[in-house]
């Protein structure tokens, strides 16, 4: 009996819709801790010859916990002159964009939260949702930094919007479908060039997708090289400058959140997400395997994000544009040109 | 109907106040942004007022002064040991490079000359701060940019250098070894073998940088076309050290004007750029970098044997005189004017330093640039706050 | 204008190569590293050589040395000598709160009264408590270091301990 059968035969409808609320709930800040511990704290630490935090439990693995705590007891300071409906809800805005785009990430054949048939394009569209909640942000904090901060984060973050969606849509045509477990499917079962046994991972195909990818989602989660909303040494934080505390401790989480969900949605869309080769993709083992095989693909694709990140400068606003709008969106419609020719031929 | 407390009426004022402003900033031409004093780009406390059209700067005037701490009146009343050790505090990244200078200047008015042995290793010492100031330089310029890692091994390569310092003087970041007619002490043993390792080192550092930052296709799109400096300007307002060098201009106090440091005796090379951008500047101070590894090693080679202080009496009074000494210290062109009347104390010392003329050079260069540009203008333009303020 | 690769490639492998390399960070409070000989950490007092003739005083930059003295009768050397005037020291304090760490009192004592030591762990909550009186100072001689021989080519005199 698959474990999705069961929650859906549970009645009423809504002891189902809190149960998978509990569960998105649960794994988001885990999913953060995670990626903050390794890659935050002992990747970072570790490219620039140090230890990183090594005091909280051993090596450090309470550290996030601890840092939790304390922005939970900070005090709760508002700007003079903020305006402070938009100033409050801004976070919120901002977690719940990132809550949306967990509920179509697929770990297992029956293990995801809600298998929507426009899976792709729904996480997608979620994921737009934050620019509201910058914008929010960088308003009503009352401060220059903050609106220069919240102006270059609604240019840069629509303009990676479609580069994104682009290169999503050389994948679409080779999978057929939209839902993410269909994508998985397609990618397990299907076969290169008459090769049967490895399955179909569609970064073989769809590598320059992928590099698209990539960069497009660096941009959304406003990460180094392209962090100008939150140029540190700059304008020392953007929208984030005015938060402290518990608000600030929401944006963290949505950010870590957000990166965790977007390596997962690669991991899903290039590396055959909760699939591995060799096993059945609807053996009901696949629903223990498969969360350990999502999560190693997330650190994998979590590996690539930070490690650009810790590398590189940062790209002024005019140059992120150019890069956009010049570079990749033409590339990735040459890239949707060539999938679906080849689709067609082959 | 409910009398109004005074809190609501405070509430009420400041919200009306708050809207006033919103809509005065938003009405006039130009938004007003303070950049600094209090800034992680500024190098410490100064305050550059800009006037921003969107994202590109109008005008732009640099604000200094939050850090004078009246090194110019202290001298006054102090002993030369004293001031010796006062001035290491002016620019406290390369901090020998400050003693230099007045060191050189009262013994111009004593008219004594520190032993052969003793220019050698001042002239090391020299050199070493020289690399430890433009290492940090190098490890900071990524941190402006958003490269963070560039810090973490600017530092870790710094700390050999300082190692050193300390093992010779014992102090890292303020030697206090510099005296009129010599050094305070001698090098102790093993520190020529251990300094060589350590050069070694950092130029390991600077290919490493090269590699992660200078060679890096984001970084040069930042940095080249970015705050050109065109040489007659360059020298209209006083630049001076790898700033002027970047914009062609082949001045070098180390070869032009050596007085008591012994350049003269090595073989080794001013190195300029012609552009005069922000990547110019990082390109010169990078090969000034190696270059310095590479007199350092010389020097070690060749050091001489000898006495380390002159014959000088115990209780030093300058002969009266004036004297002014400019020696090519990292930040720049820095120098000491020393006027004496034969007391204990000078009677006036003039500090001409480096950043100060830097600095000037601010409101013009920023004219139509973008916010991003003018951190890393700041940032090649390179000063240390102590440097401007003394 | 589409970046070239190779310089972004080689960035990415210098920090990859950083990351295998062991770390260069010790783990302080639990691994401590030791200062070379000559680091200025603390000012030590011999008090038997101190005759209160005030050089250290009056030299240091910041005045944070205040010392007073009276003179005592000690016996003569010989027999059938003058009775010498001895010094005793009542007080000798010096405030690190205000010291510089410039070292020109240990460098101007005639007498080898004062000494460098490179312990550095002294410090307190309280600002009082840092001005360290006679009998600290005089703990802190057991952390003076042996002399170190200087290098080839040096014609300095040797000195007893690091000055």
């Amino acid at each position: 009996m698959s474990v999705l059968a069961d929650i859906s035969a549970l009645d009423p409808y809504w002891a189902q819709t809190v149960l998978k609320g509990a569960v998105v709930a649960l794994v988001i800040p885990t999913g953060a801790l995670i990626l903050g511990w390794t890659f935050l704290f002992k990747m970072m630490a570790h490219m620039q010859s140090r230890h990183g935090p090594m005091e909280a439990g051993p090596h450090g693995l309470l550290q996030l916990l601890a840092e939790g705590v304390k922005f939970l007891q900070k005090e709760d300071l508002t700007p003079d002159g903020a305006d402070l409906r938009v100033f409050r809800w801004a976070p919120a805005v901002v977690l719940v964009s990132t809550f949306l785009l967990y509920v179509v990430i697929p770990v297992g054949p029956d293990l995801i939260v809600e298998d929507l048939p426009t899976g792709i394009y729904y996480a997608l569209a979620v994921s737009s949702l934050s620019v509201i909640g910058i914008l929010m942000a960088g308003w009503g904090s009352a401060n220059k930094y903050s609106l220069l901060g919240g102006l270059r984060a609604a240019g840069q973050l629509i303009a990676y919007e479609l580069p994104m969606v682009l290169a999503v849509v050389g994948v679409v045509i080779q999978a057929g479908t939209l839902s993410m477990q269909g994508i998985v499917y397609a990618q397990a079962e299907g076969s290169i060039f008459g090769i049967d046994w490895f399955g179909n991972p569609f970064i073989i195909t769809q590598i320059v997708g992928f590099g698209i990818f990539l960069v497009a989602i660096q941009a959304e989660l406003t990460q180094p090289p392209f962090d100008m909303p939150v140029a540190e040494s700059e304008i020392v934080g953007g929208y984030q400058v005015e938060y402290s505390g518990f608000r600030f401790l929401i944006f963290f989480m949505g950010e870590f959140g957000t990166a965790f969900a977007f390596a997962a949605i690669t991991s899903v869309l290039f590396l055959g997400g909760w699939s591995v080769p060799f096993i059945d993709p609807s053996d009901n083992i696949m629903n223990v395997i498969g969360p350990i095989a999502m999560l190693t693909k997330v650190m994998f694709v979590s590996f690539l994000i930070f490690w650009a990140r810790f590398t590189y400068p940062r790209f002024r606003e005019d140059q992120l544009q150019k890069l956009a709008w010049k570079v990749l969106i033409p590339l990735s419609l040459v890239n949707i040109v060539v999938t679906a020719v080849l689709k067609v031929v082959f | 109907m409910t009398a109004i407390t005074d809190r609501e009426m405070r509430a009420y004022v400041s919200q009306q106040a708050a809207d006033a402003r919103v809509n005065v900033e938003i009405e006039t031409e130009g938004m007003t942004l303070n950049i600094g004093p209090q800034h992680p780009a500024t190098h410490g406390t100064l305050r550059i007022v800009v006037k921003l059209d969107g994202e590109q700067v109008i005008a732009a005037e640099p604000i200094m002064g939050y850090m004078h701490r009246g090194y110019e009146k202290l001298t006054e009343v102090r002993t030369y040991p004293q001031i010796t050790t006062l001035i290491n505090r002016i620019d406290w990244v390369g901090s020998f490079a400050n003693e230099v200078p007045f060191v050189l200047a009262a013994e111009q008015l004593m008219e004594v000359e520190a032993p052969e042995r003793a220019q050698w290793i001042r002239t090391i010492l020299f050199e070493m701060s020289r690399i430890a100031n433009i290492v940090l330089f190098l490890g900071d310029l990524g941190a402006q940019l958003g490269g963070v890692t560039a810090v973490f091994y600017a530092f870790r390569d710094r700390e050999y250098v300082l190692n050193q310092i300390e093992s010779l003087t014992g102090g890292r970041f303020h030697p206090n070894f510099d005296r009129i007619g010599g050094l305070k002490d001698d090098l102790p043993k093993g520190w020529v073998e251990e300094t060589k390792v350590v050069m070694e080192k950092v130029r390991g550092f600077c290919d490493e940088i090269e590699d992660l930052l200078v060679g890096n296709e984001i970084f040069q799109a930042r940095t080249r076309g970015i705050g050109v400096i065109p040489p007659e300007v360059g020298l209209a307002y006083g630049l001076s050290g790898p700033n002027i060098r970047a914009s062609g201009v082949d001045w070098d106090l180390r070869r032009d004007a050596p007085c008591g440091l012994v350049y003269d005796e090595l073989d080794w090379k001013v190195w300029t750029h012609p552009d005069g951008v922000s990547f110019a500047r990082t390109w010169v101070r990078l090969q000034e970098t190696r270059e310095a590894t590479k007199i350092v090693d010389q020097l070690l080679d060749g050091l001489p044997g000898g006495p380390i202080m002159a014959k000088v009496p115990r209780i030093i009074k300058v002969p009266a005189g004036e004297a002014y000494v400019e020696t090519e210290n990292p930040l720049g062109a820095m120098g000491y004017y020393v006027v004496s009347k034969g007391d204990l104390n000078p009677f006036r010392v003039k500090i001409r330093s480096a950043s100060f003329n830097n600095v000037s050079i601010v409101p013009w260069i920023m004219r139509g640039v973008y916010v991003p540009d003018v951190i890393t203008i700041l940032a090649s333009l390179y000063f240390i706050l102590g440097d401007i303020d003394r | 204008m589409p970046p070239k690769l190779p310089g972004l490639i080689k960035g990415l492998g210098v920090t990859f190569k950083e990351m295998l390399k062991p770390t260069v960070t010790v783990q302080y409070p639990h691994v401590k590293e030791a200062p070379p000989t000559r680091a200025r950490g603390v000012i030590a007092l011999h008090e038997e050589n101190c005759t209160a003739c005030m050089l250290c005083v009056r030299e240091c930059p910041d005045w944070c040395i205040y010392i007073e003295g009276h003179k005592v009768l000690a016996p003569p050397r010989r027999e059938g000598g003058k009775p010498r005037a001895k010094n005793k020291l009542d007080r000798f304090d010096i405030d690190y709160a205000l010291c510089m760490y410039c070292g020109i009192c240990v460098e101007v004592c005639p007498f080898e009264a004062i000494f460098w030591s490179p312990e550095y762990e002294f410090s307190e909550p309280r600002i009082a408590d840092l001005l360290h009186d006679k009998t600290r100072l005089g703990e802190w001689m057991e952390t003076v270091p042996e002399f170190e021989p200087y290098e080839a080519g040096a014609e300095v005199k040797i000195k007893k301990v690091p000055r």
